[in-house]
């Protein structure tokens, strides 16, 4: 079993790695097609803004590679959000897999709890997929975010924060959380422990 | 629902761990990496590494830290000090921060904090305001608190928020270090001014504080440092005394 990162100009993608690391997992970060093609898994990680993120990605042919891929792909946060067909974050085109518009947060001036980004610790519910095995229902994981996928049928958990949105995502091989799995603690070791196991 | 975030600050100067009482007086309070580790256990919710060496060596140390608690620790970590440009703030993310925290440097030069939403998005930009109240109203205060600024502290973090902030930490100079809790007036003031998180610093000295600061500062996290390094509160007591006193926290 060997899970390779893919490496591109996000900011911090080595939590990742670092995360699986400490799993004992057999991890490495790439930008190599042929080791990413390789891998028995794949994770798609990302920090960063959406347009400048994707010209990256188009440039060096790693948007084609993402989308071609048939073993369980995971992308994280941005990774997530690439995925989908269109992000208002720089109005660009992502990769497609999933048919939804990436959206912004909209703060209202009426409920000034709910600040924009949507940074800090927050339930996930209605929890469908084998990511979520062992877990508490409504437990905690760590999102950092503006902009988000509205609730579909790709859904497999969903938070709400101004409005309901995906917490995570799945499409076939395809599977996309918006929070952070390598920095939400124990429970989400358990959702990386439960995606190397797919 | 959104939780409060408990977030411990870790003064680092030469790999270790310090906490000045109003920015002097330097005691010394450990190892980074465990600290870190112990508070990540105990449910702190973010962490926060300031590094107060002003060398380029110290400087390097930092980096070198930074890349062993993220190999450590598995709750997202803020970095600031010494952060001057973005070939700074890449090399900081690169070793495994999640976010930076700048203050003087953006006071400076604000365009700063657009290059560094723009290269790797607002999450990542915390802007570090130091305040403090003089006859004229909230003053920004930069270098260490040393210099005063003719930015309104108001003004600026609504300036800040428009040039891509992803949150702001707010401490105020007259509060931080003597625990007596947080200048929350100002944090109230600062909620209602920006759309972005605020996180309350300095002036915590007991439970009571960060409930206050929740309720009445209105405060998204609330940070602070000798009171966990010493054992004042204990982060487990304290979530507890939050949740019993109807603040959401995890």
């Amino acid at each position: 079993m060997n899970v390779a990162v893919i490496k591109y100009n996000a900011g911090n993608i080595k939590s990742v790695y670092h995360a699986l690391k400490r799993l004992g997992t057999d991890v490495v970060l790439t930008d190599d097609p042929v080791r990413i093609q390789a891998a028995d898994k794949v994770i798609f990680p990302g920090v960063g803004e959406a347009g400048t993120t994707m010209a990256y990605l188009k440039q060096h042919g790693l948007d084609q590679l993402i989308k071609s891929l048939r073993q369980p792909v995971l992308g994280i946060c941005l990774g997530q959000q690439l995925m989908c067909a269109h992000s208002l974050e720089g109005d660009v085109d992502c990769l497609g897999i999933f048919d939804m518009p990436v959206k912004k947060f909209e703060f209202n001036p009426l409920d000034r709890d709910k600040k924009v980004p949507h940074m800090g610790w927050n339930n996930i519910s209605n929890c469908k997929s084998a990511l979520f095995d062992g877990l508490d229902s409504n437990s905690y994981v760590y999102f950092v975010h503006s902009y988000y996928v509205p609730v579909c049928k790709w859904s497999i958990a969903t938070t709400e924060y101004i409005e309901p949105f995906s917490a995570a995502l799945q499409k076939d091989n395809f599977y996309a959380t918006q929070f952070h799995p390598e920095k939400s603690g124990t429970v989400g070791q358990t959702i990386l422990e439960n995606f190397i196991k797919l | 629902m959104l939780a409060k975030r408990i977030i411990p600050c870790l003064d680092i100067c030469n790999g270790r761990v310090v906490k000045g009482v109003n920015f002097v007086n330097l005691r010394d309070a450990g190892d980074p990496v465990e600290m870190g580790r112990l508070y990540s256990e105990q449910g702190a919710d973010e962490l926060v590494f300031l590094d107060i060496t002003a060398t380029n060596e110290g400087r390097k140390t930092f980096v070198e830290l930074v890349e062993k608690v993220a190999a450590g620790v598995s709750i997202p970590f803020t970095v600031g000090g010494g952060i001057y440009d973005i070939n700074d703030v890449e090399r900081l993310l690169r070793a495994g921060a999640d976010k930076v925290s700048i203050n003087s440097a953006a006071i400076r030069r604000p365009e700063f904090i657009n290059e560094i939403a723009k290269n790797f998005g607002s999450q990542v930009c915390v802007v570090a305001i130091d305040g403090k109240e003089t006859a004229n109203g909230w003053k920004c205060m930069i270098n260490g608190g040393r210099i005063e600024t003719e930015w309104n502290m108001f003004d600026w973090a609504k300036e800040a928020e428009s040039r891509g902030a992803g949150e702001i930490l707010f401490t105020s100079m007259d509060h931080d270090g003597v625990k007596q809790g947080y200048p929350n007036q100002a944090l109230r003031k600062l909620y209602d001014t920006v759309s972005i998180p605020v996180i309350a610093s300095g002036g915590a000295g007991n439970m009571q504080h960060f409930l206050d600061t929740f309720n009445e500062g209105k405060a998204s996290a609330a940070l602070a440092a000798s009171v966990f390094h010493f054992g004042t509160v204990k982060i487990p007591e304290l979530k507890e005394f939050l949740k019993k006193n109807g603040i959401e926290v995890r």
